[in-house]
């Protein structure tokens, strides 16, 4: 999708994975710092409880969505959520929570996510911005920090005509300037936490200014002790709860490159 | 006189993964499912040096390659392995594949220091095919499971996280019993978060000799990829160099179709799926690759 929106400073939020009380957060603090549009690059599903109470605050809060490979398997109610696990106690996990998730969202919210388009294109000040879920090429692509080649980066940014390319679905915030002034940013998520033994979640912040892009990694906190609760009220896994209350991941661990795996816990 | 049909060509739709034969077909072990019969006395691939590595990570650059992989043989039997592997951090992620026998501690230290000053991975992937002497000896060589979990021991101590990578040689029904009993093992001898990554057995080289060779029913046909996602297969995203070039995938180096070119370049020809290995890439994905790298 070509969007027409021009912005100076926008805010970018990455996988919400249910977590509609760090959404809620993140889109007041958002508009406290007054950012001209918002923006979610998928995967509203998944891990925490009450999927339905994202759409609202979505689109009571003009956040412009894509769809994510989450998004697409709720919305067309698909057996898994797309992933891209390849170990089995991984992908028991994530069936778990998508099943959850599968079943507790109505018609309306999965003919939103069915609707959704796969990429958002903008211009940010002269740049050019492209949205994605996982990488350009593909929904559910893992691009990790540390297994992410700057030339390959730089390919795929040249590959979809874009100046900086912005993703979501590792879970884990990071960017890299790459040769001749394009970017690479993975977002973060405000799904949860980022395996480093805190509870906050983050989201990102692009800006233009006379040196070219700015990014910053902003910190939500939110009530994340109503969180667990409520995961525990719906009988979701521990291990679930355990993230959210500690900080460090529980799942989803065998997809993670060395370095990345080394600053967990688990 | 019928003719069989010719099988159907994968495209490269992106050289994601060089890989690196970089230690021919010199192994110091000889295991009896290795898929191309690597072994002390194998020089049918020669070792690749720094400068032939280097030569080709240049060429990789523009190209965008996004991960490189270092094979044998035994990777650590070539006398250029620790600085291969220190020039390849500055280029992009690197992973090697060792059986683990023969790593030194001064090399770990250097390995360490390199991706700490890295800002990619460094991944060690340590072959260990079964939880036990009993069960590990018989297919990799007598002694091979203690001197394994010693280099194991060496990694973790030397903060590594090794990929431990075992093949299946046991009945699928015994995989949860087989993979639970693994990781307290390597709990037990002081690797408290252990990776394990489970192969399939690829009935080519020795492995062909000690189960069985692949069945002609045993090959990819232009059905199979209807709507299959062609960038499970490695061909579809990877090539490989050898000292005599550079060849479509890690497991069909020996196989006479296999070299494409001298150059990334030369080999991005599309490759026709005939072999029997393309089928076991074709029933478990790209198994060669990383977890991490999942597509």
């Amino acid at each position: 999708m070509k969007s027409p929106y021009e912005s100076t400073r926008i805010a970018c939020f990455g996988g919400i994975y249910n977590n509609y009380l760090a959404l809620e957060s993140a889109i007041a603090d958002a508009r406290r710092r007054g950012v001209d549009g918002m923006f979610c690059l998928g995967d509203m599903g998944a891990f925490g409880p009450y999927p339905d109470r994202i759409f609202p605050l979505l689109t009571q809060g003009n956040v412009a969505c894509l769809q994510g490979n989450y998004d697409h398997s709720i919305g067309n109610e698909l057996d898994d959520c797309q992933c891209g696990y390849t170990d089995p106690r991984d992908n028991h996990f994530a069936q778990i929570s998508y099943e959850y998730t599968l079943e507790h969202t109505s018609p309306a919210g999965r003919q939103f996510l069915r609707e959704l388009p796969p990429e958002i294109r903008l211009d940010l000040g002269g740049l050019q911005l492209l949205f994605c879920h996982g990488s350009p090429r593909k929904t559910n692509e893992f691009l990790w920090e540390s297994t992410s080649s700057t030339h390959f980066l730089q390919y795929l940014a040249e590959q979809a005509a874009a100046d900086v390319v912005a993703a979501t679905h590792t879970g884990l915030k990071w960017h890299r300037e790459l040769p001749g002034g394009c970017h690479f940013v993975n977002v973060g998520v405000l799904g949860r936490p980022e395996n480093n033994g805190t509870n906050c979640v983050w989201y990102t912040l692009l800006g233009y200014s006379i040196d070219g892009l700015t990014v910053e990694f902003v910190p939500v906190h939110y009530d994340y002790a109503r969180l667990a609760k409520e995961m525990q009220q719906e009988k979701l896994p521990e291990e679930f709860v355990e993230t959210v209350v500690t900080g460090w991941w529980t799942s989803c661990l065998e997809i993670l490159p060395a370095k990345e795996r080394k600053r967990g816990q688990w | 006189m019928s003719t069989l049909p010719s099988p159907p060509r994968i495209e490269l739709s992106h050289l994601d993964h060089v890989w690196f034969q970089v230690a021919g077909t010199r192994c110091n072990l000889t295991c009896h499912h290795c898929f191309i019969s690597c072994s002390p006395g194998n020089d049918s691939f020669g070792m690749l040096t720094l400068e032939d590595v280097k030569r080709n990570l240049d060429e990789s650059v523009p190209r965008g390659v996004k991960e490189y992989y270092f094979t044998g043989g035994e990777p650590f039997l070539n006398r250029d392995m620790v600085s291969i592997l220190v020039t390849t951090l500055q280029y992009g992620p690197a992973t090697v594949l060792t059986n683990g026998t023969v790593l030194k501690d001064e090399w770990l230290v250097e390995l360490s220091r390199a991706e700490l000053e890295s800002i990619y991975s460094l991944e060690f992937r340590v072959s260990i095919d079964g939880f036990s002497p009993g069960t590990n000896d018989p297919i990799r060589g007598s002694g091979t499971f203690k001197r394994a979990m010693q280099g194991v021991t060496k990694l973790v101590n030397h903060g590594f996280m090794p990929i431990i990578t075992a093949a299946r040689t046991w009945p699928i029904e015994e995989e949860q019993t087989v993979v639970d009993t693994f990781v307290e093992m390597l709990q037990r001898s002081g690797y408290d978060r252990p990776r394990l990554k489970i192969l399939p057995t690829l009935h080519l080289g020795a492995e062909e000799k000690r189960s069985h060779g692949y069945r002609e029913t045993e090959r990819i046909d232009h059905a199979m990829l209807a709507g299959f996602d062609r960038s499970q297969l490695i061909c579809d995203h990877s090539r490989i160099v050898t000292d005599r070039g550079v060849h479509v995938c890690p497991i069909l180096i020996e196989a006479d179709d296999s070299l494409l070119g001298n150059s990334l370049v030369e080999a991005e020809a599309p490759y026709p799926l005939g072999h029997g290995a393309c089928y076991t890439c074709y029933q478990y994905g790209a198994i060669c690759s990383n977890p991490s790298s999942a597509r």
